[in-house]
């Protein structure tokens, strides 16, 4: 049922089928180059289009008219030539742009002469007391098992946290008939006049009136509390009650589910791995790589589309993913480029007119220190179960930064190599510091990037040199 | 205007820390300068093993020393450096490798050391449960271990500076220079002046020896290692082949490293490596041999560390043979980690006593130039 | 905790969760079919034991980590249902060897 990739080079390879890769996949096909599109999910669509060739939601109106905008996308990367594999975990990419991929529990390895990253995002970390509790999820995770199994909270549920994603997941589960008991808005206040100044280009761009209504919508059938400024899960090896502050009260209540977020951020784990320079970008709060206006990076070859490049939304990951691959037909058949039908020119203006309001997003939903720097017995590292307390204490017998702290505390370590703990730890290790997070840095994040079995490694072709090699180092 | 100080010491490796540290205890002010922070670099992502098994006999000496001061580890450092002596075994293949750990064994005991020990298969089923069947026996360094390499080159680094050595981390040493008795060496804004210079810095210190006058037969490397999630119990001392590429450790917390020697591409200048995935599916192979239980464990990271290695797999390790005050600790070519702790004592004697009883005489710069002093 | 939306016209696949027959839907990652069934799923961590139940189900928190037709540490919520498969819950360290 899985198949290993046709060849062993390729023009380009594109990792990731959500917004970016389908576009660029496809625009890269259609000017003839050798294409091939690994994505780890078992159907195109990354997050924002999930399980958009087998979603069992069939009334189209509940997911919304921007989810079906997926399947023309989808549609056309399969008018094209690309070679498409999923279920395919890309583990290791390097500076050569050779990519090691595991597919059905065996290894294979590609070379390109141009990788696009479309890796897409994660959501935010929300490290509050008792997230770690069963019963504690995020809200793209309930959005994941809504569009791609149709299935919805019934007990008692919460949603907590703030941005465009979580009013979207509110409206789609009341659509489906899904039970929502309270909405805790961690939105500052004073982040509404930080944003004020942008507030011109946001209310000309299309995500004002549709995040409007949404949020009509979810205020006339489910309580929502704005001003939250404390947040606190907990229950005995299970989620009992949520607790909140809000307009200095605090109210405790009986929860099933609770669903946190609070934004998405670039998932760099690949790019950094690749040795891809990143910076902290103070405004989203998050590693950026540091990228030219066509999404290439830092290492020649590599380049990256959609949020992996910063968070842009998906319509401008649509974009940036066919910049990236009409960057890549530049590069490598130019005569080609007349095939495609968008220019540069056009292609750069449809990104300008796509990141509008962005500004206003950004500012706005700007998550609250207190709800991105813990403090105390709340874990920071979920695969290590690591607290704040003992980052702290490692910062007070000389750990320096986040990697000085892995020999420490074995942050980041973990199977899931700080994608959970990072940024947390970087500005809990700033403030301690008095540095900033661009000065404290980030891990040095090595393949594999996702576990593989020793089995599948020893499975994979040796090098003769190794073979014969009989001589202790 | 530079400031003095008893001793420079360049290079935040073990080594480098070590000799600091035991500066310090002697009585002098040194300054440690690193260009990136303590254990950045091989000293802080090895194996961790504390080996004095299967060595080249030119260091044993100086690997027994050290030894002395791991199994007191704590003491000296207030650390406890996660040292644990489970013993190493290095594990013979065949008949054919079982007949040269037997001479192996022969030979370092008419020499007089008596640290490695013959095993024959039912005591290396004893130490090493888990171990494929067919191997005939091996060899066993009881007093052997493991430590953690991060935790332990901070841990000398912080201790170093607890007794008054100044540290400065994130800048390079530079525009070394001799002149009036003392040498000079610039670091960031600031300049230092000593009548002592210890060159310990790793992958670097080649360049800094050519620079002075005496170039050595040394090239940068970068073993590589990976490590698994986390297992049960099944392994208590660390394991070596005579034969194959491979060490085998399980820590405390239940991970297990697999190293050997499989070298990555190193790029030195930017302070980065290029793994060689199908070197370390040669290592997996000889795993997955060797430890079926092993089969199904994950691979969660590889990594490796830059360092120096000599022709000759020797470190250079003493006084200069043209410099009167400098000193070099460096090239130690894959197996450092377990000699610094000793290294640093023994250059510490070195430089304060003019000699020491630790016989490092084999390991000197001298057998590449001939001494000009 | 979750239950399926009427809508859903998937067949169904039987899966086995820890022996006991669980039905799931086709297109179901292991996850969200063991979140659907209403069983305790709660793996226990590596590190001390806690309990831990999916976090992410999008292949980033491994808090998902299950044993699938014995290969265990996999991410239930990249891996299809199928019918027959074998899931067992882990608990604590995984054993190796078995």
């Amino acid at each position: 049922m899985t198949v290993a990739p046709k060849r062993e080079d390729y023009d380009v390879v594109v990792i990731g089928a959500g917004p970016a890769g389908l576009a660029a996949a496809a625009t890269s096909a259609e000017a003839g180059l050798s294409t091939l599109l690994l994505d780890e999910n078992i159907g195109p669509g990354g997050q924002v289009f999930r399980a958009i060739a087998s979603t069992p939601v069939t009334e189209r109106n509940q997911l919304g008219a921007d989810y079906w905008v997926g399947a023309d996308l989808v549609q056309s990367l399969r008018a094209s030539n690309a070679e498409v594999i999923h279920r395919a975990t890309v583990w290791s990419l390097d500076r050569n742009l050779d990519i090691a991929v595991s597919i059905g529990g065996a290894s294979a390895f590609v070379k390109a002469k141009r990788v696009i990253l479309a890796i897409g995002a994660l959501e935010r970390p929300f490290p509050i007391p008792g997230w770690t509790l069963p019963g504690v999820m995020t809200a793209g995770a309930a959005q994941t098992m809504l569009k791609s199994s149709a299935l919805v909270p019934d007990g008692r549920t919460v949603i907590a946290g703030q941005g465009p994603l979580l009013w979207l997941l509110a409206a789609q589960i009341l659509r489906l008939g899904g039970r929502i008991d309270r909405i805790l808005d961690t939105t500052e206040r004073g982040n509404y006049f930080a944003a004020l100044p942008h507030a011109f280009a946001f209310l000309t761009s299309p995500y004002f009136a549709k995040g409007l209504s949404m949020m009509r919508e979810v205020k006339a059938k489910v309580q929502v509390v704005s001003g939250v400024t404390e947040l606190a899960a907990s229950g005995d090896g299970q989620l009992a009650s949520v607790s909140y502050v809000a307009g200095g009260k605090r109210e405790t209540i009986p929860t099933d589910l609770l669903l946190l977020h609070q934004g998405v951020v670039p998932n760099v784990n690949l790019a950094m791995a690749a040795g891809i320079e990143h910076r902290w970008d103070d405004l989203q709060l998050c590693w950026s790589p540091v990228l030219d206006a066509s999404g290439n990076s830092s290492v020649a070859g590599i380049a990256i589309a959609g949020d992996g490049a910063g968070i842009g939304g998906a319509n401008a990951a649509v974009v940036r993913g066919r910049i990236a691959a009409r960057a890549a037909v530049d590069a490598l058949a130019p005569a080609s480029a007349a095939k495609l039908p968008a220019t540069m020119a056009t292609l750069r203006s449809d990104l300008a007119k796509a990141e509008r309001g962005r500004l206003f997003l950004d500012t706005l939903f700007r998550p609250a220190p207190q709800f991105r720097i813990p403090s105390g017995d709340t874990i920071v590292c979920r695969c290590e179960e690591v607290t704040a307390k003992d980052v702290l204490d490692s910062v007070a017998i000389g750990a320096t930064g986040p990697n000085q702290l892995k020999a420490y505390r074995r942050t980041g370590m973990g199977p899931c190599q700080g994608r959970l703990c990072g940024l947390t730890v970087t500005e809990l290790m700033a403030q301690a510091r008095g540095k900033t997070p661009q000065e404290i840095g980030y891990y040095r994040l090595r393949a594999p990037v996702k576990p593989i079995t020793l089995a599948e490694l020893a499975a994979v072709p040796k090098s003769e040199a190794d073979v014969k090699a009989v001589v202790r180092g | 205007m530079s400031k003095n100080v008893d001793a420079i010491v360049i290079g935040g490796g073990i080594h480098g820390c070590s000799t600091t540290l035991h500066l310090c205890l002697a009585g002098l002010k040194p300054v440690l300068i690193e260009k990136d922070y303590a254990g950045r670099h091989a000293s802080g992502v090895n194996a961790g093993g504390v080996r004095q098994l299967a060595r080249h006999i030119p260091e044993i000496p100086l690997s027994i020393r050290s030894m002395g001061i791991w199994e007191k580890i704590t003491d000296l450092l207030d650390d406890d450096c996660s040292f644990e002596s489970h013993g190493q075994v290095l594990v013979a293949e065949d008949e054919d490798e079982l007949a040269v750990c037997r001479a192996r064994v022969a030979e370092l005991n008419a020499l007089g050391f008596t640290h490695e020990e013959l095993i024959d298969a039912a005591e290396l089923r004893r130490l090493v449960p888990a171990v494929a069947e067919t191997c005939p026996g091996g060899v066993v360094s009881r007093r052997d271990g493991a430590a953690n390499p991060a935790q332990t080159t901070t841990a000398f680094r912080r201790k170093a500076e607890r007794l008054g050595a100044t540290v400065r981390e994130g800048v390079a040493a530079g525009n070394i220079r001799y002149s009036d008795g003392l040498w000079h060496v610039d670091a960031g804004s600031e300049s230092f002046a000593a009548p002592v210079l210890v060159n310990a810095a790793g992958a670097w210190a080649g360049k800094i020896a050519a620079d002075l006058g005496e170039p050595v037969p040394v090239e940068t490397v970068a073993p590589m290692l990976m490590i698994t999630s986390r297992v049960p119990h099944f392994i208590d001392p660390v394991v070596i082949l005579r034969g194959r590429k491979l060490s085998f450790k399980q820590f405390k917390n239940g991970t297990v490293l697999i190293g050997g020697g499989h070298l990555a591409k190193p790029y030195q200048d930017r302070n980065e490596t290029v793994l060689d995935w199908k070197s370390l599916a040669t290592s997996a192979q000889t795993v997955f041999e060797l430890f079926p239980v092993m089969r199904s464990a994950t691979i969660v990271r590889a990594w490796a560390g830059i360092e120096a290695k000599m022709k000759d797999d020797i470190p250079v390790f003493g006084p200069s043979s043209r410099h009167r005050g400098l000193y070099h600790q460096f090239g130690f070519s894959l197996h450092g980690f377990q000699l610094g702790p000793g290294a640093g004592a023994v250059m510490a004697e070195l430089i304060v006593n003019g000699g020491t009883q630790t016989r490092v005489s084999d390991l000197g710069i001298d057998r590449f130039h001939p001494s000009t002093l | 905790m979750f239950r399926r939306s009427e809508q859903d016209k998937r067949p169904q696949v039987q899966i086995f969760v820890d022996g006991v027959a669980v039905a799931a839907r086709q297109g179901d990652t292991v996850s969200a079919a063991l979140l659907a069934s209403g069983q305790d799923a709660r793996r226990s961590t590596a590190v001390s034991g806690a309990p831990r139940l999916p976090y992410c189900m999008m292949g980033v928190c491994f808090d998902c980590l299950v044993t699938i037709d014995g290969v265990g540490n996999r991410q239930g919520c990249l891996v299809p249902v199928a019918e027959g498969m074998q899931i067992e819950i882990q608990k604590g360290k995984r054993e190796i060897g078995r």
